[in-house]
Parts: structure tokens; C-alpha cells; sequence
């Protein structure tokens, strides 16, 4: 699938995909950390650094 | 609903509460690390090993030691450590608040010997506590903050609506930073508000649970509390309490598999005139949060009753951790910093777009402005909103 050019306009779902995952990820990442230790931790820490992550990604790509 | 209103009802549940949110953010940020500065700023002691099979202290006399050093007042609780030997005596002139603030007496828990007494509050951290919880003005204080919070999870529900017309055009995470400082922190304002929007809603509920904690104590005492230690009412007051070791004796067997979170004594908020309220704790992260109150009588030693909390007090419990996040070690505590700077970055951009509005229209079907400008009024969604 090739990305929509430039200008056309975005459905809802292109619009909502990323955030939808960011924000899945997050409730994984919210919730595993508090049900376990050592691995759960590790989910946790991966998972809610994925929205720092893309917020630094976009900063250093402006 | 147009998103003409959507942007209204964004614009007033954001301007609002900014000034208190960015307070809550500022004072939150340290507290996310309170106990590495406590512990920076107050070493815990050395706590050497143990005697193999030593059978822990006697917290009798650890009570008897910490009442004599402090003539006139009685034991409000003691308390233990979830990871270190570490206990604490809690005492002070009166069993329930006020004052609110006791005297802490840290001991050994295996052999009771007595470290140097944590210092009075007042200190930096408990400053930027005070700040953040009720702003020195206790139930209505933390009432209000609630209400800011409230406010908070609006403008996060309308932020994630409004992201849909300024997207439409736009790949992901874009931030157009060459045309105009407006478009750019606009862009980054949409950018951090939605990708960080399940973790400030996560945050925002359970930080407005956690300023309900007083009425939700209020509610526990009159309920659970109440029934638990019915048999009791109108008994004549305990002229002396009994053994603090029986009543954990009894806890710990009537509990098998966790561990002693805290024990309050007979007359204070957490437990009734003629018990000793023994709380007890699982080991993993989320049952060592969810405790459970073993009530022994103070006299004989024997359990009166031990339930699980009701639901209104355990949805209390759980918003804690999710509100301080101190659940998963320092990295997480360092994701939450940097998840809490970029709440920062949206509070300041959202009101930088605000005080850099566009002038208004002067007239409805004028002719519009040069699109780009990056406001919803000059940039409007293509045929989303009807108008």
C-alpha cells in the first residue's frame, strides 16, 4: 500500500491508525507493570516509551 | 455536534484549568521521583544482615521504646517496608487528625533497633505535595483539583475529535516547521496531545479518584468499617491496649501468604476504639496495592473480622500507582517524567495558539483568510462539519 499523496484527503482510519496504536500500546504498557514483575516491567517500559519515542522522532526529523 | 463546538468546548475545559495543570505537572514531576530524593536527601540506614533465624522484632517493645521517647503521645500506626527490613513507629498527640502530621520513629524490623527520627514536614518535597494534592486548602482544595482534572479528561476527549480535520491533510507525526512558528506548535500541540492521549487520561481519571480519597475514607469508616466493628458499639473504651505481637500473630495466620502493610491502632481513622486494624498486602504489584484490613481485637488478640475492601476502595487503590507510577521501577518512573514534559509541551503550546488566535471574521461567508494559518477557523475541516 503506497502512502496517499500529499495533498489528497485522509479517511478516518489513515487519519486515527497511528494514534489508535500508540494509544493501545499504552494501555498495554499502563496495565502489564502492574500485574508482574522483571518481563512485565520490560513490556511497560517499551510500550509507553513508543509515544516518547515518536514525539523525539518527529522533533529531530522537523 | 460541529467541530465549531467541539473547539469550543476544547478551548474553555483547556484554558480553564491551564494554570492549575501546569502547576499539577511542575509539582508532579519531582514527586515522580519522591523517594529517590528522600532517600538522597535522608539515607536510609545501614541495615546490616541479619542473625541467620532471627525471629524479628519485638514490636512491643519497639512501641514501649518509641512512646517513652515521646511522653504525651500515643502509636496512630506502624508501619513496614515492602522491600527493606525497615519499620516505623507513627506516633503523635492524638490518634486521629488533627495535627495530620506524626512523628516517625524508623527501627530495624528484625533486631528493633532504632535509626536516627525521619526530620518535621515542611520540608521541599512536602511543599510540592501539598501544592499538587490540595494546595494547602485540604478537602476543598483536593475538590477542586478534581474538578480540574474532570476538565482535563474533556479537553483530552475533544483534543482527540479536533485531531481529525487539522490531520486530513497530513501524514502522521508531520510537523511543519518552515512555514510559521503557529503551524509548527500547532503541529507538535496535535502530535504530543494524541500520541500521549491514553496515558493523560489514564492519569487525569485517576488523579481526579485520588483527590476523593478523604470522602472515600469518610465513606469506608461509616460502611465496612462500621459493620465490621458493629459488636463493638457502645462498649466502654479499652483502659489498655493489648499485645501489638498478638495481633500480628493472629493477622499474619488469619492471612497466610502476605505480608504486614501496616497496623493501626485502636482509636485511629483506619480502625475502631477497640482494634487493632491490621492491613495486609500481597507480593505482586498490583495485590501488594490492593491491602486487606484484619481487625483483632486489642484486647484478647483475636480476629474480629477480616474482608476484602469494598469497590469504591479498591478502584481508590489501583488509581494510585496508575496516577504516581511508581509500579515499575525507575525506567518507568523516567518514562512518566517524560511523558509529564510532554504534557508540559501541550499545556504551553495549546496556550500559545490561544493568546496567537487569528483576529476573528467580521462577518459570517467574508472571505476567509489564507488557509495555513492553523487555526479551525481559517483551516476548516473539508466537509466534515456541516455548517
Amino acid at each position: 500500500m503506497t502512502p496517499p499523496p500529499a495533498s489528497s484527503r485522509r479517511s478516518l482510519w489513515q487519519v486515527f491508525r497511528w494514534p489508535l496504536a500508540l494509544a493501545l500500546t499504552s494501555a498495554v504498557g499502563l496495565v502489564s507493570a502492574l500485574v508482574g514483575d522483571g518481563a512485565y516491567d520490560a513490556v511497560s517500559w517499551v510500550a509507553l516509551g513508543l509515544p516518547c519515542a515518536v514525539i523525539a522522532g518527529a522533533l529531530m526529523r522537523a | 455536534m460541529n467541530f465549531r463546538t467541539w473547539y469550543l468546548v476544547h478551548k474553555w475545559s483547556s484554558l480553564v484549568p491551564t494554570a492549575f495543570l501546569l502547576m499539577l505537572c511542575l509539582t508532579g514531576l519531582p514527586l515522580i521521583f519522591h523517594e529517590e530524593i528522600d532517600h538522597w536527601l535522608h539515607p536510609h540506614p545501614e541495615l546490616g544482615a541479619a542473625a541467620p533465624g532471627a525471629p524479628g522484632a519485638d514490636i512491643d517493645d519497639v512501641v514501649a521504646r518509641a512512646l517513652a521517647a515521646r511522653p504525651g503521645e500515643v502509636v496512630r500506626f506502624v508501619t513496614f517496608d515492602d522491600e527493606e527490613p525497615l519499620g516505623y513507629v507513627i506516633t503523635a498527640a492524638t490518634p486521629a487528625p488533627p495535627p495530620d502530621d506524626g512523628h516517625v520513629q524508623p527501627f530495624d524490623a528484625r533486631t528493633g533497633k532504632f535509626f536516627d527520627p525521619l526530620p518535621p514536614p515542611g520540608g521541599f518535597m512536602d511543599i510540592m505535595l501539598d501544592l499538587h494534592t490540595d494546595m494547602f486548602l485540604g478537602l476543598p482544595g483536593y475538590l477542586f483539583l478534581g474538578a480540574m482534572g474532570l476538565l482535563l479528561v474533556v479537553a483530552t476527549v475533544t483534543g482527540v475529535v479536533l485531531y481529525t480535520p487539522f490531520m486530513r491533510k497530513l501524514d502522521f507525526g508531520a510537523l511543519r516547521a518552515r512555514r510559521s512558528p503557529r503551524l509548527k506548535w500547532l503541529d507538535l500541540h496535535n502530535l504530543a496531545g494524541i500520541a500521549t492521549a491514553a496515558w493523560v487520561l489514564v492519569v487525569g481519571v485517576t488523579g481526579t479518584i485520588n483527590t476523593l480519597a478523604l470522602p472515600i475514607l469518610g465513606l469506608w469508616q461509616r460502611g465496612q468499617l462500621a459493620e465490621m466493628t458493629a459488636p463493638y458499639r457502645g462498649l466502654p473504651p479499652l483502659e489498655r491496649a493489648g499485645s501489638v505481637d498478638a495481633a500480628l500473630r493472629t493477622a499474619r495466620a488469619a492471612a497466610p501468604g502476605m505480608a504486614v502493610q501496616f497496623v493501626a491502632f485502636p482509636g485511629t481513622q483506619f480502625s475502631s476504639r477497640h482494634h487493632y486494624a491490621v492491613f495486609m498486602r500481597g507480593n505482586t504489584p498490583l495485590t501488594s496495592r490492593l491491602i486487606q484490613p484484619a481487625l483483632v481485637d486489642a484486647r484478647t488478640g483475636k480476629l474480629t473480622d477480616m474482608r476484602e475492601l469494598p469497590l469504591y476502595v479498591r478502584i481508590l487503590l489501583v488509581s494510585q500507582p496508575l496516577h504516581f507510577g511508581d509500579y515499575g521501577g525507575l525506567p518507568l518512573k523516567i518514562l512518566w517524567a517524560l511523558l509529564d514534559l510532554a504534557a508540559i509541551a501541550i499545556l504551553g503550546t495549546g496556550l500559545y495558539l490561544w493568546l496567537r488566535r487569528p483576529a476573528p471574521a467580521h462577518r459570517p461567508g467574508a472571505a476567509r483568510p489564507a488557509a495555513g494559518t492553523g487555526s479551525l477557523r481559517d483551516n476548516p475541516p473539508t466537509g466534515s462539519a456541516p455548517r
